[in-house]
């Protein structure tokens, strides 16, 4: 049985699809091809006649060693906070398909954060770390100079991978939880039967059907660390110290709207969103081939 | 020894309470059905002694040993459910091998136990499908393999059968039934299918509403049902049930019908009962003091249903094919007072021949 609509009139269909078509035409299709156009040409940061320039920009991009550094850490980062968002939002999730004490209250308290904008999040740790006023002060009085992420980049990178897997556990949780909440229960009471304890249980049975909504969330959550991180940094640490934290998403926007130079800014916008398409098309072609879907 | 006490069991969910106290003692390798409507506890029950649900109150006890706080893997049984329960992700060898390899069996022992079950349950040409490639008939044996595999002391099945196809259920019932006898294994089978109970059972306990109504074998069940629950559900068709008052000792009336009932001379008049009569224990005689006004006829082949009304109610009497009656005629039968239950209206007991003198004495102080 076909339980889709159809409509028999050509102008309604395409009124009802014309405003998600517009939004993506102008917020995406429009800013890409600009981008690209940028990318290929030197464009003077107060207008004016542009000169088309080929490949030039890229090369550029690609000689700068500040730009790897940014490529190294983006990389890092997106390792740690997928990892980090992963495992933690699996714990929780877990624990609250195990109706531990509280789990209704859990179930919705973990999910606020996500519904934060990007930029409070990292207002927020960024008093929370604060090494001279917020919790942290009190553990620097103890060992001073323990935790200071104004000077110490390592410290700056942790407090950034911390804020970004704090905002995305709450998503990853949610998936995890209806995941789990999936797999019927008289498949871990058989598994119980069978004498796996809790975390056998967890091992070779639940895990191994939660590989979908793994895979999923892995994808979700590098792509967003790649592209949705610059809210945090510019917050929280504004790229530095001593460009520590210069995502490649931070990088663009400083080198475009702080140096004025949108050439580059352009043609590291291109570089960023082929790593992420291709990124994802590794992920589909390989990863998924090891998942299961029963 | 795997006997398995429960004493005074109840289960609460919040503040509803849906067992209350149970007690049940099930003998070292006896097959007990636990059989009732839907919503009765009987799963509950059985998941009890499983370990899957925790106990409110009283105690279960296996080997002797109570078992309250153990985990399920700690009481040494094995499941069946329902739905199957296999994991889908894995062979099913791997299924049929998974509590071994949790054990720590060496891999090829492990091998060759799974080789053995697989043979016992037929499953040995399929050892390396997934359960999704399985017919609902080879699931189950795959779920059976399982729970034998472990060499477990108590067998619990939840309801495995109703999954199943009428033929297939009628198979594999016979296969379970096999399986006990070759095993010798304590078991105990949850269902609602009177006929499942009635073939596999050694004892049946029907249960209704959380408390036990009557606990018997398949033949005591049958012919002395305890109660009026038991007796309306035991049975197909059901046994027919007429609100009587005692006229005369050893004789009632129902909607102006005399009946003879059994002898019970204390039993004063006026007293109400409540009469049952099976619709094969019905004896169909021309020129019979009774008469049924057949509304309609079902026939299954060996015998014929005939319904109609009498002594005020709905009314079944079963009868050979060979009877010839067709619907909007009259047939004539006899009531053997033998074969007559009779039930206290008030709290649905069996009166017994030794408890009848009471039911009068009463009758009268009232």
């Amino acid at each position: 049985m076909d339980r889709r609509a159809a409509f028999n009139s050509t102008w309604l269909a395409a009124a009802l699809i014309a405003p998600q078509l517009i939004l993506v035409f102008i917020f995406f299709y429009w800013p890409a091809v600009q981008s690209l156009y940028w990318a290929v040409t030197l464009e003077p940061p107060f207008g004016g006649g542009n000169q088309f320039v080929g490949w030039q920009n890229f090369q550029t991009v690609f000689s700068d060693n500040l730009y790897w550094n940014s490529v190294r850490i983006s990389i890092l980062f997106a390792v740690c906070s997928t990892a980090l968002t992963l495992v933690l939002s699996l714990l929780l999730a877990t624990f609250v398909d195990r109706q531990l004490a509280g789990y209704r209250v859990y179930r919705f308290v973990y999910f606020w954060p996500y519904a934060i904008a990007a930029p409070a999040v990292g207002l927020a740790f960024r008093f929370i770390f604060a090494p001279d006023a917020g919790f942290v002060s009190s553990i620097n009085r103890v060992f001073p100079n323990l935790w200071n992420p104004a000077l110490d980049g390592w410290d700056a990178f942790i407090l950034i991978v911390i804020a970004n897997s704090w905002k995305m556990i709450a998503y990853s949780f949610i998936f995890f939880l209806a995941g789990l909440q999936a797999i019927p229960r008289t498949l871990t009471e058989a598994g119980a039967m069978d004498g796996a304890g809790v975390m056998r249980r967890l091992w070779d049975l639940q895990l191994p059907l939660l590989a979908p909504t793994f895979f999923f969330l892995l994808v979700i959550n590098i792509t967003e660390s790649f592209v949705d991180s610059f809210g945090i940094v510019d917050i929280i640490t504004g790229g530095g110290p001593a460009r520590a934290t210069d995502l490649m998403v931070f990088k663009i926007y400083s080198d475009g709207f702080k140096g004025l130079d949108y050439s580059i800014a352009a043609a590291q916008s291109i570089v960023l969103m082929v790593l992420v398409v291709s990124l994802t098309f590794v992920q589909f072609k390989y990863v998924e081939k090891r998942v299961h879907y029963s | 020894m795997a006997d398995i006490t429960i004493s005074k069991v109840t289960k609460s969910y919040g503040k509803t309470e849906v067992i209350h106290g149970v007690d049940l003692s099930i003998t070292h390798g006896e097959f007990v059905v636990i059989l009732g409507p839907s919503g009765c506890g009987k799963s509950t029950l059985l998941r009890m002694i499983a370990g899957l649900e925790a106990i409110t109150g009283g105690t279960i006890a296996i080997g002797g040993d109570v078992v309250n706080d153990r985990e399920p893997r700690e009481r040494g049984c094995a499941m069946v459910f329902q739905n199957y329960a296999l994991y889908p992700h894995f062979t099913v060898a791997e299924n049929i091998g998974y509590a071994l390899k949790v054990a720590g069996v060496p891999k090829a022992e492990r091998q060759r136990r799974i080789e053995e079950v697989a043979r016992s349950v037929g499953l040995e040409t399929y050892l390396d499908r997934k359960p999704g490639q399985l017919s609902g008939g080879q699931r189950q044996r795959v779920a059976m393999g399982r729970a034998m595999i472990r060499e477990p002391k108590i067998f619990l099945f939840d309801e495995p059968l109703s999954n199943l196809d009428a033929k297939l259920r009628v198979q594999m019932r016979l296969e379970i039934r096999k399986l006990h006898q070759r095993l010798g294994v304590t078991s105990v089978f949850v269902t609602h299918d009177q006929v499942e109970a009635m073939t596999l059972a050694d004892r049946i306990v029907v249960m209704n509403a959380g408390m036990i109504e009557q606990i018997g074998t398949p033949t005591e069940i049958y012919e002395r049902p305890e109660t009026l629950f038991v007796a309306g559900f035991i049975g197909s068709p059901p046994m027919n049930l007429v609100e009587v008052e005692i006229r005369a000792p050893g004789e009632a009336v129902a909607a102006n019908v005399p009946l003879a009932i059994p002898v019970f001379p204390a039993m004063a008049a006026g007293t109400k009962a409540i009469l049952g009569i099976r619709p094969e224990q019905i004896e169909i005689r021309p020129g019979g003091r009774h008469a049924l006004h057949a509304d309609f006829v079902e026939k299954l082949g060996a015998v014929q249903l005939v319904h109609g009304r009498f002594a005020g109610v709905d009314f079944i009497v079963q009868c050979p094919t060979s009877e010839p009656v067709a619907a909007g005629q009259e047939l004539r039968f006899e009531i053997n007072p033998e074969m007559l239950h009779l039930f206290d209206p008030a709290s649905g007991a069996r009166l017994k021949r030794d408890n009848l003198r009471q039911h009068a004495s009463k009758a009268i102080a009232a």
